[in-house]
């Protein structure tokens, strides 16, 4: 899936991803000559097929996590599936995870919890963050594709 | 005035989505942990009911007290019964940085299978719009053998046998993930409702470019009449290697994983 601007006979750079959390997705793309600017909006049953690919429109910037679509999709997964403990912490004085985080953090299904944190970590380290509240997660979510965690 | 519109691979401008880059790198992950297994063997049948994760379990429990490495991945992600068949004990999968560690039965069989992941009972549910399942569900089941394939630290092996559920749809998935096809194992039992479901089965293995290893025919000598084996092996020109009876004895798995 690429983008042309055909005015400027340019393909459009990725921009921006949002994931309003009701399933659809919005990619806007940029024109590097005339600066125009288009979004991509897909319905939930086309973010879901390209999410089945275990791929990300945009990207991603943190490594792929093992059995990461595994984790991230299924939902009958027992919580006690995964024992995360034994990779060592990428940031071990830090960042900070704030109170609201925590509580955050713990509603995320046990299944898919040990990964979820682990690249929120990845993410705060990689950007220099030294405290992860809900707002950082949130726009942690949608800069991942984190669609569901 | 007809505009003048470059085609998909005319744009090769650096592209940050890169789509195909991440299914290329997927593709990648794959080949770098298969590349330290000997032979991936995938057990196969056209027919559900006729043994093919029976057969699996009592190979691979064969192979490794022989001393031969072996693993087993279960690919029937919606009725996985290899853990059980291979008397794994449940735990939590360790997660280390090159990926999970799978489980291991007491005759030093690695196995990584859907039924490790499940909560009890529960059938194998995704996240995802419920209408219109179809078009994303087979395409999400494809990526969980990806990941089993790639993200299991499956460490050097001689043998992956890979369990797959009835049909060949599973197989030419597999097929599609491989770097090289893998060879082929077919079961069958004797009757001729089977032979022919394996018949076709194996034309789509040999049609993908898989090396058919043999046939096994299985649950020899009960209800089921028959020459299903030995009618599959000579039409293909392979072994039949072995006539397993309902009861088998330890011999029995013995005599096969010789010839596998």
């Amino acid at each position: 899936m690429k983008f042309l601007c055909v005015e400027c006979d340019q393909q459009l750079t990725f921009e921006e991803r949002r994931l309003p959390g009701d399933g659809t997705l919005a990619a806007a793309f940029r024109c590097p000559r005339c600066g125009r600017v288009i979004a991509l909006l897909t319905n939930p049953m086309e973010t879901q097929l390209v999410a089945s690919l275990g791929v990300k429109i945009g990207g991603t910037t943190v490594p792929p996590q093992p059995l990461e679509t595994v984790r991230g999709m299924v939902t009958t997964g027992r919580d006690e599936a995964f024992d995360d403990a034994a990779r060592p912490d990428p940031a071990p004085a830090g960042p900070h995870w704030s109170a609201a985080a925590q509580e955050r953090l713990a509603r995320v299904p046990g299944f898919v919890r040990g990964m979820v944190k682990r690249i929120y970590l990845d993410y705060a380290k990689e950007r220099g963050i030294a405290e992860i509240t809900p707002a950082v997660m949130d726009t942690a979510r949608s800069e991942l594709g984190l669609e569901g965690m | 005035m007809p505009l003048n519109i470059r085609t998909y691979h005319e744009l090769t401008e650096a592209d940050r989505s890169g789509l195909a880059a991440q299914i290329d790198a997927q593709r990648r992950r794959v080949a770098a942990r298969v590349a330290t297994v000997g032979r991936v063997v995938a057990v196969m049948s056209g027919k559900g009911g006729v043994g093919k994760s029976f057969v699996t379990a009592g190979l691979a429990r064969a192979l490794a007290r022989g001393g031969v490495a072996t693993g087993v991945l279960d690919a029937d992600l919606n009725g996985p019964t290899i853990p059980a068949l291979l008397e794994l004990a449940r735990a939590r999968c360790t997660v280390r940085p090159d990926g999970v560690e799978p489980a291991v039965n007491p005759d030093g069989v690695r196995c990584f299978s859907m039924a490790l992941l499940l909560a009890d009972g529960r059938p194998l549910g995704f996240r995802g719009p419920e209408t219109e399942s179809h078009v994303w569900r087979e395409t999400l089941e494809t990526a969980a053998l990806r990941e089993f394939l790639a993200d299991v630290a499956w460490g050097p092996l001689d043998r992956l046998l890979v369990d797959l559920p009835p049909g060949v749809q599973r197989f030419q998935e597999l097929v599609e993930l491989l770097p090289a096809p893998p060879a082929v194992l077919t079961v069958t039992i004797p009757t001729a409702e089977s032979r022919d479901a394996v018949r076709r089965a194996m034309h789509a293995a040999a049609a993908r470019g898989a090396g058919l290893v043999g046939v096994i025919e299985n649950m020899v000598g009960g209800p089921f009449a028959g020459d299903a084996g030995a009618a599959l092996a000579a039409e293909f020109g392979v072994p039949l290697l072995a006539r397993i009876p309902w009861h088998p004895a330890a011999e029995t798995w013995r005599e096969l994983a010789l010839r596998v």
